[in-house]
């Protein structure tokens, strides 16, 4: 039966061939690699033998441990408080250096911390700068999905219309996805710039003044907002284009019976429009997941993951091993981790959004 | 007809130029400054004066720009592929030597006896490199400024102590001139970190590795002597007399446009800040206890290991380290001279001229980084401990991990061959 496929598909095959051979040499033979050394310590550079060191790069970069605090109280058992009024805690460095006592966490740093009552819970990572990267590109992910599908389709909706001079609108919507993301993201650089950037002038003017001005990429708390912001600007335009051709491929038809029906604008959104984008929704919906997932060059121009870490990303911190910090190994595993996210949550995608019988 | 006639004279010409070629062995050689005119003038003159001089070798340029060249050497390397002859920037080089990418120079050292430090690159007590120059910093500023300022002109001999440097800049910052005190340097993220500020940490007497051993960073970079530099540090930021993010355009003309008083900057800026103030004057760099300490060691040339012909590359690198050249390289790059006797010969650096207090200021205060394989990656530590630091994080927490990351680093390493 197998062969009576082959066979019957021999035109099939020799057409597919040339793509699943540049697929399998470039993309899944280096994924298989990848898989195989992130369980050794392969180096990019070193004449030191590869060795199997099993499951230890993932314990390192994953591990993670709590440790719960109480106030420290002086000899009469008043608890000290810091010149703030907040009570005064053990420094963690003295339970994560040289502590035979607490030697599993030795080489652990805090990641964060809530208060219980009196007492206060730590919780340690042995790879901070990792798992803060986990969460940042979770929060990337999250904001720029919806926003950036959602824009894409307004857009959509706007341009999908016969009207003169269209095309001009397309086109300028269209045009920061056709720019390199690394020119787009240096332009950006620019434009957030804490003294004389577009943006606080901008603002400034707007508010004559009363808007401060702030250094959107030198500050924690804004760096990883103003890079989704950029992020979703500059790829509206593909998603958009998708879109479009999902609304296009509605028959007309649908709309003049709705009409005639005396369905409102409303209604024949949400009747004929949605229902009929639905797979184009899932489509983008992975397309955008996928490559949010994936966010570097934007870090790697504007912020190189400072400051203090907001920006760090999973992907940046791969490179950044691999190559960076040459070591082969870890940045491997990262990718399989990366890998492994991406699958199970493109699935959920999918299973989510089945064809229901 | 015409097209045939350039195409025969073209042919005839190449003929001619292999015939004449091959009683030379070519060299490959491999430069990181494309796109720069001036240094390729000087390397090409080199080049030429080299394969004309004798019969036996030809020398064959291949530049990279600088940004892909380190990329460009390791892709080389792995795939078996290096020329004869690359260069190397100076605290990368032993990374390369203990990977097997370079082959110890075949150049006598009497013949280095006279250069300065810095471009000697040793590894594993053999020379592996050798630079054609130096680079410096110091603290850039206007002698008005210190006469305002009522400041003690600093000297190699007596540079400022911590007292009077945290004063200066206190100084700076009350007279309300400046929009900052200090320039460190902020927006030149990458090498220029290490290349800057490991050197203040020295002077403080801690270090990016413990160089006794190159085993540990424990003790050297969380040490008591690294945690008084880290709250330093961190003061310069939340005193207001530096700020921890920087525009680029600020870092170039920061200083001419009169924003800042002091400008921790490189010697290959300072025919700039000379020509924007008459009165500007270059101060040694500030002695914070463990002695006043400046990088050094810039872009050297070596010879690779898969090399068929290392003699020839070493002759050539010998040929090269002529006081002519390096004399031409200085002047025009404006990077100094490894040499005292091609220093007599530039402009810049003679006698008396501008800028010849660079070269005794390396002379003086030159330390090398780190010299162990491991640089590469405790630069990268060391460079984010620092910003993270600048922008508020805790001092000894963010030397602690940045301690762990370079121990966990070397052992991986199996010790990097220390």
């Amino acid at each position: 039966m197998a062969s009576q496929f082959l066979k019957s598909n021999r035109t099939g095959w020799l057409m597919a061939g040339p793509a699943a051979f540049l697929i399998g040499m470039f993309i899944i033979l280096p994924f298989v690699f990848a898989i195989i050394l992130s369980f050794t310590n392969q180096r990019l550079i070193s004449p030191n033998p590869t060795e199997f060191t099993g499951l230890s790069n993932y314990r390192q970069l994953l591990s993670v441990a709590t440790l719960t605090l109480d106030p420290i109280k002086d000899a009469a058992g008043v608890m000290q408080k810091a010149a703030d009024g907040t009570l005064e805690y053990p420094a963690i460095r003295s339970f994560t250096r040289g502590n035979p006592d607490f030697a599993h966490l030795a080489g652990m740093r805090e990641w964060f911390s809530f208060g219980w009552g009196e007492s206060r819970t730590y919780v340690l990572a042995r790879d901070v700068v990792f798992l803060t990267a986990l969460v940042n590109t979770f929060i990337f992910v999250l904001v720029v999905a919806p926003v950036q599908g959602a824009l894409a389709l307004g857009l959509a909706l706007l341009i999908n219309q016969k009207m003169r001079g269209i095309n001009v609108f397309r086109t300028i919507y269209f045009m920061p996805v056709v720019v390199s993301i690394v020119v787009v993201s240096l332009l950006w650089r620019f434009i957030y710039d804490g003294d004389s950037g577009l943006l606080n002038n901008l603002l400034g003017a707007i508010s004559f003044g009363a808007i401060p001005r702030v250094d959107w990429l030198g500050n924690p708390n804004t760096a990883l907002g103003a890079i989704m912001a950029m992020s979703i600007w500059q790829a509206v335009g593909f998603h958009m284009v998708i879109w479009l051709s999902g609304l296009q491929t509605i028959s007309p038809t649908l709309y003049e019976a709705g009409a005639i029906e005396g369905a409102t604008k409303w209604q024949s959104f949400r009747y004929i429009t949605w229902p009929g984008l639905k797979n184009t929704a899932i489509l983008v919906l992975i397309v955008i997941t996928m490559q949010a997932f994936a966010v570097f060059a934007q870090i790697d121009v504007m912020t190189n993951g400072g400051p203090l870490d907001s920006t760090q990303t999973i992907v940046f911190q791969a490179i950044e091993r691999g190559y960076g910090k040459q070591d082969i190994s870890g940045g491997s595993t990262i990718s399989v981790i990366l890998f492994v996210l991406v699958l199970s949550i493109s699935l959920f995608q999918r299973w989510i959004t089945r064809e229901r019988p | 007809m015409k097209h045939l006639t350039i195409a025969t004279g073209a042919l005839l010409a190449s003929v001619a130029f292999t015939t004449l070629a091959q009683a030379q062995t070519t060299l490959s050689m491999w430069y990181h400054g494309a796109g720069n005119e001036g240094e390729a003038t000087v390397l090409n003159q080199i080049i030429t004066d080299f394969n004309a001089s004798q019969g036996d070798w030809k020398v064959e340029l291949q530049s990279f720009p600088q940004a892909a060249y380190n990329d460009s050497v390791v892709a080389g390397a792995l795939a078996g592929n290096l020329p004869d002859i690359l260069d190397v920037d100076g605290p990368v080089m032993p990374n390369w030597a203990w990977a097997g990418y370079m082959q110890p120079l075949q150049i006598d050292e009497t013949k280095i006896a006279n250069f300065l430090p810095g471009p000697r690159g040793m590894w594993d007590g053999k020379l592996y490199s050798i630079g054609l120059w130096d680079a410096a910093v110091s603290i850039v500023t206007r002698q008005s400024t210190l006469d305002e300022l009522k400041l003690r002109t600093p000297t190699l001999d007596a540079p400022w102590t911590l007292e009077e440097f945290n004063g200066a800049l206190e100084a700076a910052k009350a007279s309300g001139k400046f929009e900052y005190a200090f320039d460190p340097g902020m927006a030149w993220t990458g090498e220029w970190y290490p290349y800057a500020f490991s050197p203040l940490l020295q002077s403080f007497g801690g270090d990016i590795v413990d160089r006794s051993t190159y085993k540990t960073a424990e003790g050297a970079l969380n040490g008591d002597a690294a945690m008084a530099f880290g709250a330093w540090w961190q003061g310069l930021f939340t005193n207001g007399y530096a700020q921890a993010t920087q525009d680029p355009a600020d870092r170039d003309n920061g200083f001419a446009a009169g924003k800042y008083a002091f400008s921790w900057n490189g010697n290959w800026a300072a025919l700039g800040a000379l020509t924007a103030f008459d009165d500007t004057v270059f101060l040694p760099a500030p002695d914070f206890g463990a002695g006043a300490k400046i990088g050094a060691a810039s872009w050297q040339f070596g010879v690779s290991a898969k090399s068929q012909h290392p003699n020839g590359a070493s002759a050539f690198i010998e040929f090269a380290l002529q006081d002519k050249y390096l004399a031409d390289f200085a002047n025009t790059t404006g990077l100094i001279p490894a040499t005292a006797s091609a220093a007599a010969m530039t402009d810049n650096y003679k006698e008396g001229g501008p800028l010849a207090v660079y070269y005794d200021m390396t002379n003086a205060n030159a330390l090398v980084r780190p010299v162990t394989p491991g640089y590469v990656v405790q630069a990268k530590v060391f460079e984010k401990a620092l910003a993270d630091i600048a922008n508020g994080a805790d001092v000894a927490a963010t030397l602690d991990a940045a301690t762990d990351e370079i121990n966990a680093d070397i052992e991986k390493n199996g010790g990097y061959g220390h």
